[in-house]
């Protein structure tokens, strides 16, 4: 059991099936799953495919925070990458031609990695603290995502497109393969080569790392051009999941969120060690209770307050030493009766 | 290794520049009061949004200056607003003099200072934000030049700041659009489901239409809001909270989404959910943008509630009676309709946004 409770996923997990738990509890039929039009339909699936976005954003985030970096520009990326996407393809003469779509797509996704390649320069050249290097872009992204799409909202009829953020393969939402893929992409290169034990290096202390020959700036770069293409990815799902861009509202606060997720998920902001299955784990439980507000029914003018309460309780409880202090309190209480009854026995 | 840092370094130098240079001239607009003009430009141009119309000083001698300050070109509602104010302007051979905020309250009253200092003849302009403006609105009327508020308000305890309040009445959108329930529903012997996708927790859009639709359907109490929730005005929240109510909901009769964007978001969400938008579940939303009533001419939104932004020529009429020293009601409707599926097949090919 104790050995259960060490490992790092424990918490994150546990608060997930709380979360579930109280659903179940709530309303039994939450968790049920029907055939709908040849492919799986449910609360679950919901969460799956609407978590796909923000997982991929987490993912890529994990890896800059674990640089003892920050990404704040992820949410406007998703919003440049979608608006991309979606004028090209509105530019096009047939919006269903299969090249134009995956030429929107490359252009899409070239242009986030060329966004990513401009943190990383801006924090490893021009040695910038990656929270005002990446700031830049938050704010600037938005004004590029608006100058694309001209600040009008750009609808799409192109089912080609919307396939990869409504279509689905083997009854389940395409966007969960996506994800698995880029998931799984990410745990081989860091796990399994050396890679993840250079980012990590790097996020200890790049300096020695660089003593030690590795080429830290290198490794920072990549890092924010893998967060950069992440973004990108989520970008095109959000997009072609209502099939059309909004430059002004799509990826709003993703940044926050994404952040959240890190840290539910055990990765530490102070950099130098960092776990992809944790942080799969917190952007699933952040999407589960967007999902809970909505079919439990809490008002709109207080769901931010319920959504914070349970963010706070998720943190308090993985906090080591708040454990710690509430153990000790409930080793060392005090009853007033039993002290008495003691002291005259 | 080195290479890439020199590269880096050399890089962030050439953005420096760019941006010190742009500073730079920035300042010299702002700073130098001499040319007030430019100032007010930059925004625009920024946005690249059309910049105000030049005309040569000689020909403004006597015509109508008017100083239009717009929040900025967030959606296809705001730009057909902007063009009809343009257009009405020019023929009502008014020169106008225009400038794009961006969504930003400082480069509105900045854009407003430089038009109390070109002393043009009247001021119109839709606030970003309701409140603030007391300063800027006090130079205005101190300089003598009247003040003109489109489609938003502002929250000024002194209603001499501005001579009138041309808009939109919200309440009266949501109050259609509870009719229209009521007529539908007035013989129902069972209980009717509405479930409701809320604007902007806050925004007065989003209270006022809530308001208007409950005042209207509590008179008759077989209807029935089962789950209200935000969807921020987008397309995207609105799906995914669409989503969410049809799975915890198992009989939804209506939904009534305060903009079409929401609506459009829960079509999809209603389609996936295998259910036929606009028969199983009948929708009602309000706008009347483009996208809107292409999907109600399809006879997926059954009734829209037109939000106008076509009040250029109001304001026009407004501006000349405001300088023939008229008296002119302190609050203007603009006139609005509204579309049943059938009439927004008619009425698509001739809208304007």
């Amino acid at each position: 059991m104790n050995r259960i409770m060490k490992h790092h996923l424990f918490w994150p997990l546990a608060m997930l099936g709380a979360l579930l738990l109280f659903n179940l509890i709530h309303s039994p039929d939450f968790f049920s799953i029907r055939m709908q039009g040849g492919h799986l339909y449910g609360n679950l699936i919901d969460i799956l495919n609407f978590g796909a976005p923000l997982i991929l954003v987490a993912v890529g985030m994990t890896l800059v925070i674990a640089t003892k970096g920050i990404d704040l520009s992820v949410g406007s990326i998703v919003a440049i990458a979608g608006a991309m996407s979606c004028m090209t393809i509105s530019k096009g003469e047939n919006q269903n031609s299969l090249s134009l779509v995956l030429m929107a797509i490359g252009l899409a996704l070239g242009l986030s990695l060329v966004l990513g390649l401009w943190n990383g320069l801006l924090v490893t050249g021009a040695g910038i603290q990656p929270i005002i290097a990446t700031l830049i872009l938050m704010v600037a992204g938005r004004g590029i995502a608006q100058l694309i799409t001209d600040g009008q909202i750009i609808t799409l009829s192109s089912s080609r497109y919307e396939y990869i953020g409504t279509g689905s393969l083997a009854t389940l939402p395409f966007s969960i393969f996506i994800v698995a893929a880029v998931f799984a992409i990410a745990s081989l290169l860091t796990r399994k080569s050396a890679l993840g034990l250079f980012i990590e290096s790097v996020g200890t202390n790049p300096q020695a790392s660089r003593l030690a020959g590795i080429r830290s700036n290198i490794v920072i770069v990549a890092v924010y051009m893998f967060c950069g293409l992440c973004a990108g990815i989520a970008g095109l799902l959000l997009s072609s999941n209502v099939s059309s861009a909004d430059g002004n509202n799509a990826g709003l606060w993703y940044e926050l969120d994404a952040i959240l997720a890190v840290v539910i998920g055990g990765t530490s902001l102070n950099g130098g060690r960092f776990y992809l299955s944790g942080t799969l784990v917190g952007a699933l439980m952040i999407q589960t209770l967007s999902t809970t507000i909505y079919s439990v029914g809490i008002a709109p003018e207080i769901t931010l307050v319920v959504k914070a309460f349970v963010v706070l309780a998720v943190c308090l409880i993985q906090s080591e030493s708040f454990r710690k202090a509430i153990v000790r309190r409930w080793k060392t209480r005090h009853y007033p009766g039993e002290k008495e009854a003691t002291r005259h026995a | 290794m080195k290479s890439v840092k020199k590269w880096g370094v050399s890089l962030a130098l050439v953005a420096l520049m760019v941006v010190v240079s742009a500073c730079g001239g920035n300042n010299k607009g702002s700073n130098s009061s001499s040319s007030p003009a430019e100032s007010s430009k930059a925004p625009a141009a920024a946005a690249e949004s059309a910049s105000p119309s030049e005309s040569a000083p000689a020909a403004t001698d006597k015509k109508v200056v008017l100083g239009f300050a717009q929040v900025g070109a967030e959606s296809g509602w705001r730009t057909a607003n902007t063009n009809s104010i343009k257009e009405s302007a020019g023929e009502a051979g008014f020169d106008l003099k225009f400038s794009d905020a961006q969504q930003k309250q400082e480069n509105q009253i900045k854009a407003i200072r430089s038009y109390i200092q070109q002393k043009v003849d009247v001021i119109a302009f839709s606030p970003v934000v309701e409140s603030g403006w007391d300063t800027v609105l006090k130079e205005a009327k101190d300089a003598g030049i009247p003040v003109i508020l489109t489609d938003r308000s502002v929250d000024s305890k002194d209603t001499s700041y501005y001579k009138t309040f041309i808009g939109s009445d919200f309440v009266e959108e949501g109050r259609k659009a509870g009719q229209w329930v009521l007529d539908q529903y007035k013989d129902t012997q069972e209980v009717v489901n509405i479930v409701e996708l809320q604007g902007t927790t806050g925004s007065a859009p989003a209270n006022d239409r809530k308001a208007g639709f409950q005042e209207m359907i509590k008179s008759n109490d077989k209807l029935k809001v089962i789950a209200s929730q935000t969807g921020d005005f987008t397309r995207a929240k609105g799906k995914e909270v669409m989503q969410a109510f049809l799975k915890a909901h198992k009989d939804i009769d209506v939904l009534y989404a305060h903009n079409d964007d929401m609506a459009l978001g829960a079509i999809q969400a209603i389609e996936a959910a295998g259910l036929v938008p606009g028969k199983d579940i009948i929708i009602i939303s309000v706008d009347a943008v483009k996208d809107g009533m292409t999907a109600a001419s399809e006879g997926k939104i059954n009734f829209i509630v037109e939000c106008n932004p076509l009040l250029g020529p109001q304001l026009m009429q407004a501006v000349n009676d405001v300088l023939a020293n008229k008296e002119i009601p302190q609050r203007i409707v603009t006139e609005e309709s509204t579309f049943t599926s059938e009439q927004a097949k008619e009425a698509l090919p001739t809208r304007k946004y």
